[in-house]
């Protein structure tokens, strides 16, 4: 029986009628690939990407230099330094993050008691030199800028679950 | 005695011991605001609530005497329920601003909201805004963050002398203030930054710049005046961030003055990071083996008793050592560290000690100033001062000028005659003397530091002697130095051998070209112009006097940035510990001393600073003890002579610019500005 059964289906290529039947379905199927970098794939709201440092609607910067993100880092990532600014209040003169001694935790924007730093949705910022990843202030704050519109839908999106 | 049981434990106190004191006693925390161990009761905080079996009501310990037969509660239900209580009525109007609030990390209502706070508010309406006062350029006000403590108040008002702060208005509409605007005219404000339980009082130049966890504490010993208070440097990387007390109930008890907490940011400006020479009349820059060249080349046909030093005041003691060592080494006897000419008997150890202490001023009855305002020379010995004039039975005579003190005083007149009559007991002060049971004396540097200030020590010698100041037990007779290495200095020998000029004498040799090398070890406040045409080797931190005119600079450490043993006035011996490096090339002052010893080929017999202090302690055994000032023993000391009459005046013409690090500073230049020259009449808030 079995040596009959073998027989017919080496003589009948069944194996490979299904295998090619397989492909066959997969053909209609949509791809579960995605053709990166033209394509990206989805990512969760509370993505930990690349830091950035936001603003007010009118333009201030967030950040009041109260040094929790500095403390909490695993790292010891983040250096700030501060002092009064001319009308008064408390602003960081540096705010750097060492990003590639960077852990991507996120303790840093869960410290944040103004949600100055965050950590955006993107992950795509390697660089041709390691200087290049030591970011500065200006650098933290540009990213903001880009990328407000992402951030500020990610964080109402999470709002519900803290 | 009272015995009363707190939580379960019986204990037994002296009477007029408080609830709290008690629970203290037996290791059990209270929280409070309000209550401060040195200030009057005022129990307006209610945070120390305690359940008291058969009372209606939680009690308030701090104010509740301690009775036979109470049982007390701690951690009872009710007792953290009222606690509890107070605490979400202190923060319906306490912002939540902790993130920018200096006062964040080292914060009692912080600490305390952890333990009795309420995970959310209840309260919907508005908060207070108490609008900020305006007290100088020391204390920053964020009144609105005030829980109406008053501290700052009673601090003020008993301690500091200057009643000038108080509270308006009552219950939610009550603020704390001056009552006109104006800086708050103390030498002892900043205190009130460290008493603040929140972040109302905190520290202007300190503002914003760091948080307290990422400071490092060093444990160190102040050096700006002469009494030597116990200090805490907080640094951050190479930087002094500030300078906070230490409790030191001998010396400065828990208070320092403000030169002494604000003085710190001169510590970076005006700072010799390099050595210089002096190049076709400009100094140059140089490294360490050209300048060590250059004055070993000036050296080279120069006879020891061509060359001389003077200590500055601010130098260590084992610096002093090594100088002394290295002077001895190339055969001079010419050295002193009495820069203003004190006439100090540097062999008698009691005609130049703080005889009585610090701590035993309090156990004096009447006290004679002669030519001298503690209040700006040695302001932690005017607190004290104070201290015991609040007390009652305690009388303060002053012969000398007058200046505004925090206490009340005899005026004796400015006449330095005056000395002479007390001590031939024909002046009426004579006899309040003789009566007291302990009365003591006071001679500033402004009466020893004159021409006739021999005459001057052995009259003060005289009136101690006549008036029964002198006996097993007590000494009466005290020196007030302003310099806090002048002790250190006599200590360690730093005065003229056989046959040695002194600082006149030195700098007569130096202008009539006697003395063609001088080495100045931090020396400032010496007359630069009489150095004549000498060769001046500057040793020191800061590019004051004595850097300007030195032919050759030698880049030293700050007090903040090197082991040193200072000596107080009481002739305490405390250590100073570095807290920074020194900045650029700027060495420890003895290793510079030990370094250039072997370029000339006479290497001082030391190599680490174990060594150093091992040697100082073995010429002077006083240097092998720390913080223990042992007693004098009395002899005749002092010139007996002829007192000439111009009036004694205090050697502190301005409490904020004593020193090369004061005159370095731009927030002690902002309160010389205010304070000394005119500014607190001319700039009050009614001022527009």
């Amino acid at each position: 029986m079995s040596l009959l059964d073998r027989g017919a289906r080496a003589f009948f290529l069944s194996d490979l009628v299904s295998g090619m039947g397989l492909t066959l379905r997969y053909m209609f199927k949509t791809p579960v690939t995605i053709n990166y970098p033209y394509e990206k794939g989805p990512i969760s709201p509370r993505f930990r990407g690349e830091h950035a440092l936001r603003r007010y609607p009118s333009g201030e910067e967030r950040c009041i230099a109260c040094k929790l993100c500095e403390a909490i880092c695993p790292a010891l990532a983040i250096t700030i330094e501060a002092e009064p600014r001319d009308d008064g209040s408390r602003r960081t003169t540096r705010y750097d993050i060492d990003m590639t001694k960077c852990i991507y935790c996120g303790f840093c924007q869960e410290a944040c008691p103004v949600d100055a730093i965050v950590e955006g949705p993107n992950f795509e910022f390697s660089t041709e030199t390691r200087e290049e990843l030591f970011y500065n202030k200006d650098k933290l704050l540009a990213n903001g800028d880009r990328w407000e519109a992402e951030i500020a839908a990610n964080l109402a999106a999470d709002a519900p679950y803290r | 005695m009272p015995k009363l049981k707190i939580d379960g434990i019986d204990i037994e106190v002296p009477p007029g011991t408080t609830v709290l004191q008690a629970c203290e006693m037996l290791g059990v925390e209270v929280p409070r605001f309000c209550f401060h161990e040195r200030l009057e009761i005022a129990g307006n905080c209610r945070m120390c609530l305690v359940e008291q079996e058969k009372a209606p009501k939680p009690i308030a310990s701090c104010a509740m005497p301690a009775a036979d037969n109470m049982v007390i509660h701690t951690n009872s239900p009710r007792a953290r329920k009222a606690r509890q209580g107070v605490m979400e009525f202190l923060l319906i109007n306490h912002p939540l601003d902790c993130p920018i609030c200096d006062q964040g990390g080292e914060c009692d209502l912080q600490d305390q909201a952890m333990a009795y706070g309420f995970d959310r508010g209840r309260y919907r309406e508005n908060k207070r805004a108490v609008k900020d006062k305006e007290l100088g350029p020391l204390v920053k006000t964020i009144m609105t963050r005030c829980i109406h403590c008053t501290r700052c108040i009673r601090f003020a008002t008993e301690i500091a002398g200057v009643e000038e702060l108080g509270a308006t208005g009552r219950g939610e509409n009550m603020e704390v203030g001056t009552y006109v605007e104006k800086a708050l005219t103390s030498e002892l404000s900043g205190n009130i930054i460290d008493l603040c339980p929140v972040g109302a009082l905190t520290s202007k130049p300190y503002a914003f710049t760091a948080r307290s966890w990422e400071l490092r504490k060093t444990e160190s010993v102040d050096v700006l005046d002469a009494v030597g208070c116990s200090i805490r440097v907080d640094s951050r990387g190479p930087q002094v961030m500030r300078v906070l007390p230490r409790l030191n109930e001998a010396v400065n008890e828990e208070w320092i003055s403000d030169k002494t907490r604000f003085a710190y940011d001169g510590l970076t400006r005006q700072r010799l990071d390099r050595p210089y020479v002096r190049r076709d009349g400009k100094l140059a820059p140089a490294t360490w083996a050209e300048a060590f060249g250059e004055i070993a080349r000036r050296m080279e046909g120069l006879a020891g008793t061509q060359m001389a030093a003077i200590a500055g005041d601010l130098a260590d003691a084992e610096s002093m050592y090594a100088l002394r060592a290295l002077m001895d080494a190339l055969g001079s006897p010419n050295r002193d560290c009495r820069q203003d000419g004190a006439a100090i008997d540097p062999a008698v150890r009691a005609s130049y000690l703080f005889n009585t202490t610090i701590a035993g001023i309090e156990a004096a009855d009447v006290c004679l100033l002669v030519g001298t305002n503690p209040r700006w020379e040695a302001p932690l010995v005017n607190a004290r001062l104070r201290k015991r004039w609040r007390r009652g039975g305690f009388e303060a005579l002053r012969l000398g000028p007058e200046m505004p003190l925090t206490y009340d005083v005899t005026e004796l007149g400015n006449d330095p005659a005056a000395l002479g009559a007390i001590a031939d007991g024909s002046h009426a002060a004579a006899e309040r003397l003789k009566a007291a049971k302990a009365p003591m004396l006071i001679v500033g540097m402004g009466a020893l530091a004159r021409p006739d200030g021999a005459a001057v020590l052995a009259a003060a010698r005289r009136v101690a002697e006549a008036c029964g100041m002198v006996r097993d037990g007590w000494n009466g007779f005290n020196v007030l130095h302003t310099a806090a290495a002048r002790v250190g200095g006599l200590e360690a020998g730093f005065v003229p051998g056989a046959g040695g000029r002194d600082v006149a004498g030195i700098l007569g040799g130096a202008a009539s070209g006697e003395i063609g090398l001088v080495w100045l070890l931090g020396a400032d406040e010496i007359d630069m112009q009489r150095l004549g045409r000498a060769f001046v080797v500057y040793q020191g931190h800061h590019g004051d006097a004595g850097a300007h005119r030195a032919d050759v600079i030698l880049p030293g450490a700050a007090y903040t940035e090197k082991d040193g043993l200072y000596v107080n006035m009481e002739g305490r011996v405390q250590e100073g510990r570095r807290a920074v490096f020194p900045p650029g090339e700027a060495r420890e002052d003895w290793k510079i001393i030990r370094a250039f010893s072997a370029v000339i080929g006479r290497p001082l017999p030391f190599d680490d600073l174990a060594a150093v202090r091992a040697a100082l302690a073995a010429a002077a055994p006083l240097f092998a003890t720390r913080e223990t000032p042992a007693a004098a023993g009395w002899a005749a000391f002092g010139a007996p002579g002829p007192i000439a009459a111009h009036p004694f005046r205090s050697p502190v013409d301005d409490f904020y610019m004593t020193d090369a690090i004061c005159r370095a500073s731009i927030t002690m230049a902002e309160c010389s500005e205010l304070y000394v020259r005119g500014g607190v009449a001319a700039h009050t808030g009614t001022h527009g």
